[in-house]
């Protein structure tokens, strides 16, 4: 078919207009971040001359002008920050305690709904067992993985191998783990697992139906995904204890058993902290796998993905706002101990 | 350093600025009113007086469908000097109401959904349709359609395009090689159905996995045969939840469904058991019929575009479709179907227009001819409509017999009508009992 330009052009126009506001916008912060210290440095500049040829003693109130010009960087952060954070995060609040359209204030009712309602409840149920699982199961795969495959001949190659799922996006892993999975009643089965299941000599299944075993199986993607992270960060941790201290450790006499936890672990403990956290609030928020692979069909629905069937797809805000507020609240204590644990390890 | 880049910054702003004023001298509104005197012209004089003005108009229609679309008004933009400018959305039912909310409403939206038009009639974003318009939609269709976008009395648009579920799949040549007849009666039909279960070859084929809308198909059966079992009356009460979602009408007509959906001698014809119907996507549910592993779907008009490449979709080619027989012959020829709807978020007078001419016969033979399109017009001529299919339907449209009903899940609230009652279709296929799937969904029936 014919492209028809013509009958294109507003949506060319509407290309232009995007990429002439992003110029505007990055060319006059440009200009800005430019302009203002070099202003800034002209002055400073000015006043020492003026102050070594008079003879007076320099002006000595630098403090307050640093904190404007802190606060002249931070005013774009802040104002993005109000406009995509700050705001949205008090307007669900509120939404969520109004009934679906908005319209009048229901108290804590969508919360009371979310607790009693037995869908709802599995939902919770389900994320909790995403959430213990996938953080201990990935990190604990990715920590024996760098041990053993340290310093091993082919540490390169088999590093990559784990790290590799890393570049597949979460939508992409769920449709190959769908394949994985898939299901034919008749003929050749066309999914690995049901192949292995009748070569073995026993009968296909739809793993996907079976609650709570498919959780389970979603979880499985979500690892397999995550292994590759955990992996990376942990080995770098390993790579970077002080040789002097496994040297000393080895003319002690140690077992491997004790190099690991006596010396491997402590040392590595930080980095440990940061992937689990890490891994617990992107498990929280899982949406993509769950939407991709079931859309929370067969009980396998999560918090994020309920969220969102609740407040676009059937146009319930005032639920879908609740259960997005509580996911806040689950993740922000985790936020709260990953920023103090970073906080920790740069004052020690 | 840091100043040049910012002035090349500055030059590249520049040059797009340049060439944006360029692509704008170039889209000077040609589509004048050159062709307004000529002959072809002179059936759009209603429609005139709004030279140069914009219509947008939202939908969910996008690539070659949309292409016909503006095709359909090409002839109605060059005469009357309106243009139509139409986008189409894959997302349009989540992101219509994000765009109305937020102070962006299209001028018009087709509304594929009576209960979503009716959530913007009632919160007062719709403006009701002009007097002209509502004539046109009273000459032109029936009151069985104009109901669904009429809201406390208020008429809010025409239909446009419609599409008849009640429709079996089946392959005309392989009913003529085993001398199977296309069934005209319920009982029948299950004879017929036995017969081919007796033959070795499960009747049936079906496939309610649509992504995010899995198990939409499903409830087109239970709608269907409730249709059939209780009559238009009761199926009007339980849309608008006047009876409970799990009375025992319903939960009747459900069993009756199931005793082909869930029956492992008739399901699921080149798939596997009852279960993998869940699993199976509505798209390649029906094909099957072409390899002659299943022999009957159930499935609307539009699914004639989903066979394999190929395939003639003919009374006389490799598939077809006959009407889902009744069951009661006292409650005439039900037809469950669906459509859109033309609302306004505007009442300017070339949006009426618009508006008045969408609901006109010329423009329903308009874009019948171009293919592939039904609508429930009077004035269809049906030598316009060329493929088959689309010839039944329009047919069965039009039959003074037909008791029209739209499809149950979008008259519904969106929270059951996209939500629990697609989930409760899901749970039921994969073993629940109807008791318990149809007491779920009463119950998230909001208040």
């Amino acid at each position: 078919m014919e492209f028809d330009w013509a009958g294109e052009t507003p949506k060319f126009l509407m290309l232009m207009y995007g990429l002439i506001a992003f110029v505007a916008v990055v060319g006059g912060l440009l200009l800005l971040l430019d302009v203002v210290p070099a202003w800034f440095a002209r002055r400073q500049e000015a006043q020492l001359v003026a102050a070594s040829t008079s003879g007076t003693p320099l002006p000595r109130r630098r403090k307050p002008r640093e904190g404007l010009f802190a606060l002249f960087f931070l005013l774009p952060t802040l104002l993005l920050l109000m406009i995509g954070l700050v705001v949205p995060a008090i307007r669900t609040t509120l939404l969520s305690v109004m009934n679906r359209d908005g319209s009048s204030w229901v108290g804590l009712d969508n919360y009371g709904w979310m607790f009693s309602e037995d869908s709802i409840i599995q939902v919770l149920t389900n994320t909790l067992t995403w959430v213990i699982l996938v953080p201990l199961v990935a990190t604990a795969f990715g920590l024996i993985y760098a041990v053993l495959v340290d310093k091993a001949r082919f540490e390169a190659v088999a590093k990559s191998l784990i790290f590799l799922p890393m570049a597949i996006s979460f939508v992409g892993a769920a449709i190959i783990w769908k394949f994985v999975y898939a299901y034919r009643g008749e003929g050749d089965q066309i999914g690995l697992l049901n192949q292995i299941a009748v070569s073995l000599g026993g009968q296909p299944k739809q793993w996907l139906l079976e609650s709570p075993l498919n959780t389970f199986l979603l979880i499985v993607i979500m690892i397999w995904i995550q292994a590759g992270f955990a992996m990376v960060v942990l080995s770098a941790a390993i790579k970077a204890i002080p040789a002097d201290i496994i040297e000393a450790a080895r003319l002690d006499g140690t077992t491997p058993w004790q190099m690991f936890w006596r010396i491997t672990m402590p040392s590595i403990r930080p980095a440990l902290i940061v992937v689990v956290v890490t891994l617990s609030i992107a498990t929280l928020k899982v949406f993509d796998i769950v939407r991709t692979a079931t859309n929370g069909n067969y009980d396998t629905s999560v918090i994020a993905n309920e969220m969102y069937n609740q407040a676009f797809r059937y146009q319930e805000t005032g639920r879908g706002s609740a259960l997005a507020v509580f996911l806040f609240v689950l993740v922000l204590p985790l936020v709260i101990f990953q920023i103090r644990n970073l906080r920790q390890q740069r004052e020690g | 350093m840091a100043f040049a880049r910012s002035r090349q910054a500055l030059a590249i702003a520049g040059v797009l600025g340049l060439a944006l004023g360029a692509t704008a001298c170039g889209t000077g509104n040609d589509k004048g009113s050159d062709k307004t005197g000529s002959a072809e012209c002179s059936q759009y004089e209603k429609y005139k007086g709004n030279d140069g003005k914009k219509v947008t108009i939202y939908s969910s229609i996008r690539e070659i469908e949309a292409d016909r679309l503006d095709q359909s008004w090409k002839e109605f933009e060059d005469c009357t000097g309106i243009n139509i400018d139409h986008e189409g959305s894959a997302e349009f039912e989540a992101q219509l109401p994000v765009r109305v909310d937020g102070g962006n409403a299209p001028d018009i939206a087709f509304i594929p959904q009576p209960g979503l038009l009716k959530r913007f009639a009632d919160a007062g974003k719709l403006k009701e349709a002009g007097a002209d318009t509502k004539a046109m939609a009273e000459q032109n269709y029936s009151p069985d359609w104009l109901k669904y976008s009429t809201v406390d009395g208020k008429f809010y648009g025409a239909p446009l395009g419609s599409n008849v579920k009640s429709f079996v799949w089946y392959s005309p040549k392989t009913f003529q090689e085993k001398g199977w007849k296309v069934p005209e009666t319920w009982d029948d039909l299950i004879k017929l159905s036995d017969e081919i279960a007796g033959s070795g070859t499960k009747p049936w084929c079906a496939g309610i996995e649509s992504g995010d809308a899995t198990g939409w198909p499903a409830t087109d059966w239970i709608e269907d045969v409730l249709l059939r079992t209780a009559g238009p009356e009761v199926y009007d009460q339980w849309t608008t939840h006047g009876i409970p979602f799990n009375d025992p009408k319903v939960a009747e007509a459900v069993d009756r469904a199931g005793t082909i959906l869930k029956n492992e001698k008739y399901v699921n014809g080149g798939f596997g058991g009852v279960k993998s119907i869940a699993t199976t996507s509505f798209q390649e549910a029906g094909t099957p019929i072409t390899t002659g592993k299943c022999a009957l779907h159930r499935q609307a008009s539009f699914y004639a575009n989903q066979w394999p490449e190929g395939t003639k979709v003919a009374e006389d080619g490799d598939v077809f479709a006959f009407y889902f027989p009744a069951i009661d012959p006292a409650q005439g020829k039900p037809v469950l179907g669906g459509g859109e709807f033309v609302a306004a978020f505007a009442d300017r007078p070339e949006v009426q227009a618009v508006q008045t001419y969408l609901a006109s016969g010329e423009y329903a033979n308009s874009r019948a001819k171009i293919g592939d399109w039904v609508s429930a017009n009077k004035k269809l001529d049906l030598n316009n409509v060329p493929n088959p299919v689309d010839k039944l339907s329009v047919g069965i449209l039009q039959d003074p017999k037909t008791v029209f009903r739209f499809d149950g899940s979008d008259l519904m609230p969106a929270a059951v009508g996209a939500g629990t009652f697609w989930k409760g279709m899901v749970d039921w296929i994969n073993g629940k009992d109807t008791a318990t799937v149809l007491q779920g969904i009463e119950s998230s029936w909001p208040k």
